[in-house]
């Protein structure tokens, strides 16, 4: 028991790892963002790849890829919500939505990934729920719920820093 | 959601390219059975004749940034190597995980193709005549056997005496240099 317990804490080689995760990480992004999935697969390991030697142990590798690859994700869908802008803003609305956007990015980088990408998609995006169930690949009540736990997390630790 | 080969590779070359890699690897088939050859930035570190979980060994010694990926020069030269149209090996080597053995290695390296020597001889041209046993210590953990050519070092008494890939192999490799007859 206490060997095994040493095993997790260790770091696999990255090969193993990869070969642990590549492929449900790209069904995540293809999820995420379709067609655009595969460079953005590319930069999550990359970037997985760059901290990897200087993790401290080997819990919790898979939460830890999810982060990185949510990370990437949304950057890719601020950066194409960038490009779809208008040069000529006369809709408030758009601009506000556009803030808000921003602001929820930041606020949510400490929420695990699939909360800080339902509340994204849900308040960012204004997805509705059946939709972020396909991203996120669960159903309809688990994306609702993740939302609503990442709320309630942002809200504990906006109260906390108040 | 599989990712298809072409994604793969091009991620792993991508990898290396961008010196993210502590260490790649790959596995070559050769008439003495698959080997492990790998590589670090600096050059040829590691052949395994027995390719099972190296990569755990691997990452102890070099580090955890593990990836497989293609050695291209080493496979040529191997490939060239076990066709018999190459004799010496023109490749980087990164000894760096087995500086205690260096010198001993140095000295290996120089035992031309098709001939043999003795443990006691190696020791003699390192400046320890006596220490034929600890140079056989060496040649037993050779970090990259083939091409520092442990297989060309014999006992005193002519006796092929041991070898990391088994003695059918130390046999076979010097059956095609021509050093014994087959």
């Amino acid at each position: 028991m206490m060997g095994s317990v040493a095993t997790t804490d260790q770091i696999p080689p990255f090969e193993r790892f990869y070969l642990s995760h590549r492929d449900e990480v790209l069904g995540y992004l293809r999820r995420l963002l379709g067609q655009r999935a595969e460079d953005a697969w590319q930069e999550t390991f990359v970037r997985a790849l760059r901290a990897y030697g200087r993790l401290e142990h080997g819990r919790h590798l898979r939460a830890w890829v999810f982060t990185i690859a949510t990370n990437v994700a949304m950057d890719e869908l601020r950066a194409a919500q960038k490009d779809a802008r208008t040069p000529i803003v006369d809709e408030p609305a758009a601009e506000l939505r556009q803030d808000a956007f921003k602001e929820l990015e930041h606020l949510t980088g400490g929420l695990p990934p699939t909360e800080r990408a339902a509340v994204v998609l849900r308040y960012g995006y204004d997805l509705p729920y059946v939709q972020i169930a396909g991203a996120l690949g669960s159903s309809e009540e688990a994306a609702r719920a993740a939302a609503s736990s990442g709320v309630r997390r942002l809200r504990r630790t906006y109260e906390r820093h108040t | 959601m599989n990712v298809t080969p072409e994604l793969d590779a091009q991620f792993r070359a991508l990898a290396v390219r961008e010196g993210l890699v502590d260490v790649r690897y790959d596995l070559i088939a050769s008439p003495i059975g698959e080997l492990l050859i790998a590589a670090t930035e600096r050059g040829l570190a590691r052949i395994y004749f027995d390719p099972a979980g190296q990569e755990d060994e691997l990452a102890r010694l070099f580090g955890v940034r593990v990836l497989r990926s293609p050695i291209d020069d080493v496979r040529r030269e191997l490939d060239e190597y076990f066709e018999g149209k190459r004799q010496e090996f023109d490749l980087p080597l990164d000894l760096r995980a087995a500086a205690f053995h260096i010198e001993v290695l140095h000295e290996l390296a120089r035992v031309p193709y098709g001939s043999t020597t003795t443990y006691g001889t190696l020791a003699a041209r390192v400046g320890h005549p006596t220490a034929a046993r600890a140079v056989g210590t060496v040649m037993n953990r050779n970090p990259i056997p083939i091409v520092l050519p442990c297989h060309r070092v014999l006992g005193a008494n002519g006796s092929l005496t041991g070898y990391a890939g088994g003695l059918d192999v130390k046999l076979q490799l010097l059956q095609l240099e021509g050093a014994i007859l087959a």
